[in-house]
C-alpha cells in the first residue's frame, strides 16, 4: 500500500529562465521525518516555495495523499493540510506574539493544536504574548514560527533552516520541541545544513547539490562520509 | 471673528478631509495601492445618493442605507477582478488602472448627469448652526467631525480586535506568508476596498450636503485627502485625522486672510510640513 503524504514528482522550477530544480522527485511518509540536506543555493528553498506555490510548477508535480496539488495556490494548500516555517521566520511585524498565533489558528484547521498547547510546549512565550513579535530574541521568535504552524493543524510542515542564525544552545531548545510534534502525528520535512543533527531526527535523507537530487534514502544507511561527499560534492 | 472661532472652524473642517483621507490611507496601509480615482468615487457615490433621493423621496442619511451597500460591492468587485490582477511589487501598474477609472467615471459621470451642479437637501441641517458662548458654528460640520472620528476609532477597533483586522494587518506585513497560513488574499484586498467604499459613501454624502458638486469635482476632493494622508504619516489613521484637521485649520486662516487664499494656504501647510518632515507626522510604513 501506498503510504506516501507528500510525492514529489520530477518537479523542475526556477526564476523566470534561471532553472534552479531539475527534475526532483522523491516521496514523504505518513508519520515520518524527511531530512533535506545540501549548501546554499543547491535549491532547498526553491523547493519549499514551489511546493507551496509561489513558484510555477506543473499540476501533477506535487502530489499529496495521491491527489495532484501542484496547480492549487498557496492558501488552498494550508487548508489541504501543509504549512510551513519558513526560513528568516517572516512573523507578521505588526501583530503581536499571541495575534501571530491566533490568526493562524483562525484560518487554520482544528485539532490536537491549540494556542494553549503551543504555550505548554514554548512556556516563555507566555509572558511575551502580548509583545510585538519581533522585539522577541531570534530563538523566541523561532518558537512562535513553530506555534504559527502547529496551530493550523496541519498533517506536514516544511521546516526551513530553523537553526539559521540562532545561537547553539538556542538551537537545542527549538529542537527539543520536534519530538513532540512528531508524536503529535504530523510528519515534517526538515531543511538543514547541519547534516549531523538532521540525520539523527530523520526517517529519510535527500541530499541536492545544484538543483538536483544527489542522495536518497534511509538516513541510516548512509555514513557520515558519504553524506558529506554528496553534499559538497567530489 | 476671533482667533479660538477660527481655530474651531479649521478642525471641523479638518473632519470633512479626514473622511476624505481615511479610506486612502486604509488601502494604502494595506495593499500599498494608489488610488488616483478616490476623489472620483467620492462624487459617484455623491451621484447614486442623488438618483436614490430622486426616486425615493427618503433624506440623504436614509438614503445612505442604500448607498453604501452599492458602493461597497462595487468596491469589491474593482479590487478583486480589476485591480488585484494588477498588484506586484511595483505600484505604477494599479495606480495607472486607478488612473484610467477616473477618467470613465468622469466622462460616464458627464454623459449621464451633465455639467450641471447638483446639491443634496437634508432640510435645515446645511444651515443650521450651533451657538457656543458669542461663537456660532454648523452643525453639518460638527455632525461631519464626529462622524469622522466615529469612522477612525470604529476602523482602529476593528484592526486591532477582530479576525478580519489581523487579517488585513498580516496580509500587508507579508502576503506571501498569509497566503501561506489560509489567507485568501485576494479576497482579503476586494474586502478592504469594499470597507474603503463604505467611507467613500458616508463622506460622498456629507460633502454633497455642505457643497454643490459636478462630474469633476472629484480630483480637487483627491487632492485634500492626499494632503492630509501625507501630513498625518501613511499609514496611521489617527495621523491622517490630525492631517484633516492641519489642512482645514490652514485652509480657514487663509481664507480669513482673503477667501482667494483658502486653498493656497492649504497647499503651502502641506508643502511645509512635507519639507520638514518627508514622512508625515505619524507615519508607520517604512
Amino acid at each position: 500500500m501506498d503510504n506516501s503524504l507528500l510525492r514529489i514528482n520530477n518537479l523542475s522550477s526556477g526564476y523566470g529562465d534561471f532553472q534552479a530544480l531539475f527534475d526532483v522527485s522523491f516521496c514523504l511518509e505518513e508519520n515520518s521525518v524527511l531530512g533535506l540536506v545540501g549548501a546554499n543555493g543547491a535549491g532547498k528553498t526553491t523547493l519549499f516555495k514551489s511546493i507551496l506555490g509561489l513558484l510555477p510548477r506543473d499540476k501533477s508535480m506535487i502530489q499529496f495523499r495521491q491527489q495532484d496539488i501542484g496547480h492549487l495556490s498557496a492558501n488552498k494548500l494550508a487548508g489541504l493540510g501543509i504549512a510551513m516555517v519558513p526560513e528568516g521566520r517572516r512573523l507578521f511585524s505588526s501583530l503581536s506574539v499571541y495575534e501571530n498565533l491566533r490568526i493562524a489558528a483562525d484560518y487554520g484547521r482544528t485539532g490536537y493544536w491549540t494556542i494553549e498547547r503551543v504555550f505548554e510546549l514554548f512556556p516563555i512565550l507566555v509572558e511575551k504574548q502580548k509583545m510585538p513579535a519581533l522585539s522577541l530574541s531570534g530563538g523566541q521568535q523561532q518558537m512562535v514560527a513553530i506555534g504559527r504552524a502547529l496551530v493550523a493543524n496541519p498533517e506536514v510542515i516544511l521546516f526551513d533552516e530553523l537553526s539559521l542564525g540562532l545561537a547553539p544552545t538556542v538551537v537545542n531548545d527549538v529542537y527539543a520541541a520536534m519530538p513532540t510534534i512528531i508524536e503529535s502525528g504530523i510528519s515534517a520535512i526538515l531543511v538543514e545544513q547541519d547534516i549531523e543533527r538532521v540525520r539523527k531526527i530523520s526517517q529519510n535523507l535527500v541530499c541536492m547539490r545544484e538543483g538536483k537530487i544527489v542522495l536518497s534514502g534511509e538516513a541510516s544507511q548512509f555514513t557520515k562520509e558519504q553524506l558529506t561527499t554528496a553534499y559538497f560534492g567530489e | 471673528m476671533n482667533f479660538i472661532e477660527l481655530i474651531i472652524q479649521g478642525i471641523l473642517l479638518g473632519g470633512l478631509y479626514a473622511l476624505f483621507a481615511a479610506g486612502l490611507s486604509l488601502i494604502f496601509g494595506i495593499m500599498r495601492l494608489v488610488n488616483i480615482a478616490h476623489g472620483d468615487f467620492i462624487i459617484l457615490s455623491a451621484y447614486i445618493a442623488y438618483l436614490v433621493i430622486s426616486y425615493t423621496g427618503v433624506h440623504p442619511f436614509i438614503a445612505l442605507l442604500l448607498v453604501i451597500p452599492i458602493m461597497s460591492m462595487l468596491g469589491y468587485m474593482i479590487q478583486r477582478y480589476i485591480l488585484n490582477r494588477t498588484m506586484g511589487d511595483d505600484i505604477l501598474p494599479p495606480l495607472l488602472v486607478t488612473f484610467g477609472l477616473a477618467v470613465i467615471i468622469q466622462n460616464t459621470l458627464l454623459t449621464t448627469f451633465s455639467t450641471n451642479t447638483h446639491r443634496l437637501t437634508a432640510g435645515n441641517i446645511d444651515t443650521a448652526s450651533v451657538g457656543i458662548l458669542d461663537m456660532h458654528f454648523g452643525l453639518l460640520p460638527i455632525l461631519t467631525f464626529f462622524v469622522a472620528i466615529i469612522i477612525i476609532f470604529g476602523l482602529e477597533l476593528l484592526f486591532s480586535y477582530t479576525k478580519i483586522g489581523r487579517a488585513f494587518r498580516a496580509t500587508s506585513d507579508d502576503r506571501e506568508m498569509a497566503s501561506a497560513i489560509g489567507i485568501n488574499t485576494k479576497h482579503v484586498f476586494a474586502l478592504a476596498m469594499a470597507l474603503c467604499f463604505c467611507v467613500i459613501s458616508v463622506a460622498g454624502v456629507l460633502l454633497a450636503i455642505r457643497s454643490s458638486f459636478d462630474p469633476f469635482s472629484g480630483p480637487a476632493r483627491l487632492i485634500y485627502g492626499f494632503e492630509a494622508v501625507i501630513i498625518g504619516g501613511l499609514g496611521s489613521l489617527w495621523g491622517t485625522l490630525v492631517g484633516g484637521i492641519i489642512l482645514g485649520i490652514a485652509q480657514i486662516f487663509g481664507a480669513h486672510i482673503s477667501p482667494s487664499f483658502q486653498i493656497l494656504a492649504g497647499h503651502l501647510a502641506f508643502f511645509i510640513i512635507l519639507a520638514v518632515r518627508p514622512k508625515g507626522l505619524f507615519s508607520k510604513v517604512e
